[in-house]
């Protein structure tokens, strides 16, 4: 693969201050990872870069940030690696290019997605078939679904192992995942290493305003997922289908999920307006925007959904929903949301590399 | 403009401890910071650690650091000029300080890695100085504390024994204020190369400045020449070898280099000039400041090989390399016959190596060599070479205030009843020479909050 030489040249000159300096070792686990090399690799500095979750903390620490000569940005050169690092390891590679700086792509595929959740609505139209089915046959809503869910995971296993590879990790050992699933679960990093949590949306004020924000959009959106898969399984195994009550386990836990999302989402679209551009990846704002825009509006139409199931506009709104979802599940290898799964092979990695070391 | 009750000139640890202390007294505090905002907060901002007596683990600090203990440490490298009052009372409150620091907003880590001779005794700030400056500023502010960045103080206006007037310079205005209490806590002068000149001569102009370009004794000045009372010795400054290639001012401590104990350093002409392996490296790393200052052009070549190059910390610039000898002297522009020559004679004093231990005191020396190497001394033959080139830089000044146990300054020997110092600006109080890594820190906030506590007092009561 190749990444963008000047990129990495740039976090590799930034690296090698750090490394001379030391002073923000307990900020994350960037740092240690960084103290340990001498030299640092194409593949080091991609690890680094997927470490690294832009909490800021080493930035206004940081006593070479510009107007200084040495001009750090430890933050802003990880992210610019870490960015292209994820345009050039998706898969397939042109689709990463395109859609991972584009916000106006996003949009515009999410609309393709309606288009032809319109178009199947009409052209699939079942004969029979009561409440959500009246509109989309649950076989038809599979027969889209269930490829726009597994290319994205397919998708994204190749694009893993290409990481794997690439930052020259050691053998794979699932106590090295559970210690990276430990440390996502409550973002430990995000606490900035001191427990005061990050910088982001005051310069150097510490605050947990961006950790909060963040568990409230991955636990809504894991308690969405929880909701369909919930369903599923009533559908299949328990001849169950959809629509469901209000009291049923889908519903409870889509609402609460989809709350979360919605509440989620715009709270972290209000941080990022706040924050300073200068210390993220250079050219991703519009498309990290769009992609947190787009993840609170399938929460907010799913929410719509339940809330006017029963009306007259609901055959819109479920082509709506559903074109959410499925642009959604298409876009995950290419858009922020690939972040999660590099994020948790970067830890695991580091895992392995902590245990080895020592 | 309405005076403040307290000016406090000067933007660092000393200066915000002072602030801080006195704000909770209840006082209005000003602070006047010359620097802009993004280089704020002086030679503080460059710190990495505090030194801390304590009685059990404290903080980050593991086992007990006593009172004796730590003055023994200083008494060591001050080679006993130390005024043992201020000493005590400095190092007794140290473990004071700790917490207050916490509770302001300072954030500890475990020692970096690489000093781990200091997990005992020093206790590291997360983030740095600077990360230690930006917390004081919050809760200061906080603290209804205001702040003036730009503010460059030009002099104080002393009548008898008391300040009536400050002046300081903003956005090319000038502006006088007449708060009822002022501390002084804006450094030493090092930045001030001409004055460092006529202290220590021409040579001067050739050295490196490590920390801020701000710290040019303007305030110093304008108070040892209206006859307040001075202490420390006007030539002395603490100095170390750094990278040569470093900027000149604010290279801060990434431009150290490691490697001169597994290295030959050679001047200008290729000679060698003392003995590398006297002893580790952290115990030796102020003499050579001095060393590289009295060479010719004040510059210095460490030369290693490579074996020698994963031994030490990274350095911020990479070496220079070639793969024989004559490359790196014509690369480093030193004379390529004599570097050889050099090399040749010191290899050949090498004996057995086999005894080689790079952490300690190995005893593996040159024989019959002027200056010898005492330890580490491996012949230097393994390409490819490398090379550094090294020029003193200076960390502080010890000309400053003399002040009392409650920080206060003094005039004729009587007490100026409006003025406080702290910081550096008053350390050659307690440090006649030499230093011990972490105490800077610990007299700017022990003398930062008596100051704050005590024009407080004053300016409460008037
Ligand atoms: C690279 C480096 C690393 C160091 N590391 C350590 C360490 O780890 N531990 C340690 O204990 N010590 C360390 N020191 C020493 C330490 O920096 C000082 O002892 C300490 O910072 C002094 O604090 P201070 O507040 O007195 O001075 P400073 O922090 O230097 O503050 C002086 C302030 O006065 C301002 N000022 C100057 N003139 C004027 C004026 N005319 N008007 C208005 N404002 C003015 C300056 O802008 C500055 O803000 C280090 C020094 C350097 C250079
Ligand atoms: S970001 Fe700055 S302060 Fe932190 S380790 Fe790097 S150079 Fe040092
Ligand atoms: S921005 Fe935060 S996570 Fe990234 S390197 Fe700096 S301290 Fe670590």
């Amino acid at each position: 693969m190749q990444m963008q030489p000047d990129l990495l040249q740039e976090a590799r000159r930034q690296a090698e201050i750090c490394n001379a300096c030391r002073y923000c070792e307990g900020y994350c686990s960037v740092f240690p990872a960084l103290h340990a090399e001498r030299a640092f690799s194409d593949g080091n500095l991609t690890q680094l870069a997927n470490l690294c979750h832009n909490c800021r903390g080493c930035y206004y620490a940081c006593q070479y940030t510009a107007p200084h000569e040495f001009d750090l940005n430890l933050p802003q050169a990880l992210a610019n690696v870490r960015q292209d690092s994820w345009e050039e390891l998706a898969f397939p590679r042109a689709a990463g290019k395109a859609f991972q700086q584009n916000g106006v792509l996003i949009a515009i595929a999410t609309v393709i997605g309606f288009a032809l959740l319109f178009w199947a609505a009409r052209a699939l139209a079942p004969a029979s078939g009561e409440g959500f089915y009246a509109v989309l046959s649950h076989n038809a809503m599979v027969a889209i679904f269930l490829p726009a869910f597994l290319f994205p995971l397919v998708s994204i296993a190749i694009s893993l192992r290409r990481y794997w590879r690439h930052i020259g990790a050691g053998p794979f050992r699932f106590a090295h995942l559970g210690e990276a699933l430990r440390q996502a679960a409550n973002m430990k990093n995000l606490k900035g290493g001191h427990g005061d949590g990050c910088n982001f949306e005051d310069e150097d004020r510490f605050t947990h305003a961006r950790r909060a924000v963040h568990q409230a959009v991955m636990y809504g959106f894991l308690l969405c997922f929880a909701s369909t898969s919930v369903a599923t399984v009533m559908h299949y195994l328990f001849d169950s289908p959809a629509p469901y009550g209000l009291v049923s386990l889908p519903k409870l836990l889509g609402i609460s999920g989809g709350l979360l999302l919605v509440v989620g989402c715009v709270e972290m679209i209000r941080l990022k307006l706040r924050s300073d551009r200068a210390l993220g990846a250079t050219g991703a704002f519009g498309g990290e925007i769009a992609f947190v825009g787009l993840l609170g509006f399938t929460g907010f139409s799913g929410l719509a959904l339940y809330a006017l199931g029963q009306t007259a506009v609901m055959p819109g709104l479920l082509a709506i929903h559903l074109g959410a979802v499925l642009a959604f599940f298409l876009l995950t290898p290419f858009t922020k949301m690939a972040h999660g799964f590099y994020r948790l092979t970067a830890l695991t990695a580091e895992a392995g590399r902590a245990a080895g070391s020592g | 403009m309405t005076s403040p009750d307290i000016a406090i000139i000067g933007g660092g640890n000393a200066a915000l401890c002072a602030a801080i202390t006195a704000a909770e007294a209840g006082a209005r505090v000003l602070i006047l910071e010359t620097a802009p905002k993004p280089y704020r907060g002086g030679n503080s901002r460059h710190t990495r650690n505090f030194r801390c007596m304590h009685h059990g683990p404290l903080g980050p600090l593991v086992d007990s650091y006593s009172e004796d203990e730590y003055l023994a440490d200083l008494m060591k490298v001050t080679g006993g000029k130390t005024d043992e009052g201020l000493a005590r009372l400095a190092i007794r409150t140290s473990e004071d300080c700790l917490p207050w620091m916490q509770d302001h907003g300072v954030r500890f880590q475990p020692s970096l890695s690489g000093t781990l001779s200091l997990a005992r005794t020093n206790a590291f700030f997360l983030g740095g100085g600077k990360g230690l400056v930006n917390a004081y500023y919050r809760t200061a502010e906080s603290l209804g504390v205001q702040v003036e960045y730009e503010a460059a103080v030009t002099h104080l206006e002393l009548d008898g024994e008391r300040v009536t007037r400050i002046d300081y310079t903003r956005n090319g205005e000038t502006h006088s204020i007449a708060p009822k209490a002022v501390v002084v806590a804006s450094g030493g002068f090092q930045a001030d190369t001409d004055w460092l000149a006529r202290a220590w001569g021409p040579a001067a102009k050739n050295f490196l400045i490590r920390g801020t370009p701000h710290n040019r004794g303007v305030v110093l000045a304008d108070l040892l020449g209206q006859g307040v009372e001075q202490v420390g010795d006007p030539t002395q400054c603490h100095a170390v070898a750094i990278d040569g290639r470093a900027p000149k001012f604010d290279g801060g401590i990434v431009t150290r280099l490691d490697c001169v104990p597994f290295s030959i350093v050679v001047n200008k002409d290729a000679q060698r000039f003392y003995d590398e392996g006297e002893d580790v490296w952290p115990k030796r790393y102020a003499i050579w400041g001095r060393l590289v200052a009295a060479q010719p052009d004040q510059v210095g070549y460490a030369i290693i090989d490579a074996k020698a190059s994963d031994l030490y910390m990274p350095s911020v610039f990479p070496p220079i390399m070639a793969d024989t000898l004559e490359d790196l002297a014509d690369k480093m522009g030193l004379p390529a016959a004599a570097l050889v020559q050099t090399v040749h004679t010191f290899n050949a004093a090498c004996g057995d190596t086999s005894g080689f231990h790079p952490t300690e005191l190995d005893g593996v020396t040159t024989t019959g060599l002027t200056p010898p190497k005492t330890n580490w001394a491996r012949p230097i033959t393994e390409p490819p070479f490398y090379g550094y080139s090294l020029r003193t830089g200076v960390t502080f000044t010890y000309l400053g205030l003399k002040v009392d146990e409650t920080a206060q300054c003094a005039i004729g020997n009587r007490p100026i009843a409006n003025l406080w110092a702290a910081g550096e600006t008053m350390a050659g109080s307690i440090l006649g020479q030499g230093y011990l890594a972490g105490f800077g820190m610990t007299i700017g906030t022990v003398f930062g909050r008596i100051a704050g506590k005590e024009a407080a007092a004053h300016a409460n009561a008037t």
